[in-house]
């Protein structure tokens, strides 16, 4: 490693870390300002609250009809983790282990859902799903979700699957295994890790994920993030703290599971998509 | 004939792409083409450019491009700009995994949250105002939401952390041994970064600059709740989404999907062919 010398070099190692505090100080700001307010009584021209109570929870509890929300993220967030875990670790497979023609173009296909954004493909999406009735729908927020979900799966497994010796496969094979047999007695086990952390990040996007559900949800299969959004548009409404109780409950759901899923993969996986 | 298939790599297995393959076939590739092909045909009647004629005739339409265009090149230059000095610092760093976790959050919670604690906390009553009052830093509340600045300091804060963690990665990749042959060659810190470092590192920043331009010309959710959707922050998204589900007008949502997807592709193909003339070797040091 080399050391900087210079007090001018000094200097501009402090600079970047006081951007990089400043930058966190406004952050975690940010967060503590929901989180205070959620629990507030009164809060206007103070550094603190007047006083401290949990009842907005409750009246977010009712007024937002949470039971019901939360029902239709479980949903919608299950289906999705466990459809594009069939989907894409099959797909991963063969990506990994067969050289065909066209491979670099399939590759292509499963790329450019995670690089163009939700929005430009959620429109023409939820068009197409509204003509089939699909849109408004649990079912339709489930399909626009797995559209990046899929390849992502497939793409962070494709290393993973590498990783594994083929020889193994061939002793099962030697054996008399099929495929089917091969993948639940041989691959699935020995790549656990890498599906759980695949499984987690898409179980973290899609609690997050709020483009494509807004466009395609409809009353009954809202999720969190986008009753949320409908609670801050309408702000005036209804209390903010009541808003920012709301805000509290994703957070904690978001943040749970993020916490979870940083035990199985390193932060910056969840933006670096796998290695090519 | 299954003999001679397999040996070009066709066999039971590759058809276990099959379902993913068929799957982003019907739900992203038709509906873009359906959707292009819907453009075409205006709610008016008829077959032809009318949608396009109309967006590109009507200033209020139009001028989205600019707006969004206005917001997400410098957005993206400042994050960009922030994200290498920084990346090279936390390089060093023994243990970066607090600090990635901090910057991940930020990301998890997605553009909804942080734009709601925007909101209280930028506010005119907020920590940052009452803070910059108490000590005197301004004479009055600063305006940072519900305009221009608002969509801007929240796809700071989204985009960022994405960006950074994208340049981390990249940084990561580079030899740390050709910096130190640089430096026991000679080379102060500004030659090595110059002549060393960045040139290894500009393939992946035009890369890093490509994916949060995409990400932040597409932004919806905070330029309507901390922007002026009506005014300076009506971009392209939300000229969209009114098209779509205020007016029911799908042809004119999917042209401007379109025209949306063309300025994104437009300007990523232009800086991946400016990226090819970079040099492409391996960043890493050694022999070969």
């Amino acid at each position: 490693m080399i050391r900087t010398q210079t007090p001018l070099g000094r200097l501009w190692v402090w600079a970047v870390w006081l951007l990089v505090g400043f930058f966190i100080v406004n952050l975690l700001g940010l967060i503590a300002t929901v989180v205070v307010n959620s629990f507030s009584t009164r809060w206007f021209t103070t550094w603190l609250p007047v006083g401290f109570t949990t009842r907005w929870y409750l009246s977010a509890w009712e007024e937002f009809q949470l039971p019901d929300i939360l029902m239709a993220t479980f949903e919608v967030v299950g289906a999705v983790v466990l459809l594009s875990g069939l989907l894409g670790v099959p797909a991963a497979y063969a990506m990994a282990r067969r050289d065909f023609p066209g491979k670099r173009f399939v590759m292509l296909l499963f790329l450019l859902p995670m690089l163009v954004p939700p929005i430009t493909f959620g429109i023409p999406l939820a068009t197409v799903l509204y003509q089939a009735g699909l849109a408004g729908e649990v079912w339709g927020v489930i399909l626009a979700n797995l559209v990046p979900t899929v390849p992502f799966v497939i793409l962070v497994m494709i290393p993973f699957i590498q990783q594994i010796d083929p020889r193994v496969e061939q002793a099962a094979r030697v054996f008399g295994a099929g495929t089917l047999r091969m993948f639940t007695n041989v691959l699935v086990p020995l790549l656990l890790p890498g599906i759980l952390a695949a499984l987690l990040l898409v179980l973290v996007r899609t609690i997050a994920m709020f483009e494509l559900t807004f466009l395609t949800a409809g009353p009954t299969s809202q999720t969190l993030v986008v009753a949320l959004y409908y609670a801050v548009f309408a702000a005036g409404v209804r209390a903010g703290q009541s808003v920012d109780a709301m805000a509290v409950i994703y957070m904690i759901t978001t943040l749970a599971w993020l916490l979870l899923a940083l035990r199985f993969v390193n932060p910056t996986q969840i933006v670096t998509r796998a290695k090519r | 004939m299954r003999q001679a298939l397999a040996r070009r790599g066709f066999d039971g297995v590759t058809l276990l792409l099959l379902p993913a393959v068929l799957f982003v076939i019907a739900l992203f590739i038709y509906p873009f083409f359906y959707g292009l092909d819907l453009s075409f045909h205006p709610k008016t009647g008829g077959v032809g450019l009318a949608n396009y004629i109309r967006f590109f005739s009507d200033p209020f339409l139009y001028d989205t491009i600019g707006k969004t265009l206005m917001l997400a090149v410098p957005v993206t230059l400042l994050n960009v700009a922030f994200s290498v000095p920084v990346a090279l610092r936390v390089r060093l760093m023994a243990k970066p995994r607090l600090l990635t976790t901090i910057l991940v959050i930020p990301i998890t919670l997605g553009t909804v949250l942080v734009a709601e604690g925007m909101l209280n906390y930028f506010g005119p009553r907020g920590w940052l105002n009452r803070a910059l009052l108490e000590f005197g830093l301004s004479d009055a509340p600063l305006h940072l939401i519900h305009n221009y600045w608002g969509v801007f300091l929240s796809l700071v804060i989204t985009g960022f952390p994405f960006t950074f963690l994208l340049t981390l990665s990249y940084v990561t990749g580079i030899d740390p041994a050709l910096e130190r042959a640089g430096a026991m060659l000679g080379a102060r810190a500004w030659e090595r970064f110059k002549l060393i470092i960045l040139p290894l590192l500009l393939p992946g920043l035009a890369i890093t600059f490509c994916l949060s331009f995409v990400q932040a010309f597409s932004v919806f959710p905070s330029a309507v709740l901390l922007g002026a959707p009506a005014g300076v922050t009506r971009v392209i998204s939300v000229a969209a989404y009114t098209a779509a589900f205020e007016e029911y007008d799908y042809p004119m949502a999917s042209a401007i999907a379109m025209i949306m997807a063309s300025v994104q592709i437009g300007i990523v193909a232009a800086l991946l062919g400016a990226q090819s003339l970079l040099y492409r070797g391996p960043a890493g040091g050694g022999k070969g």
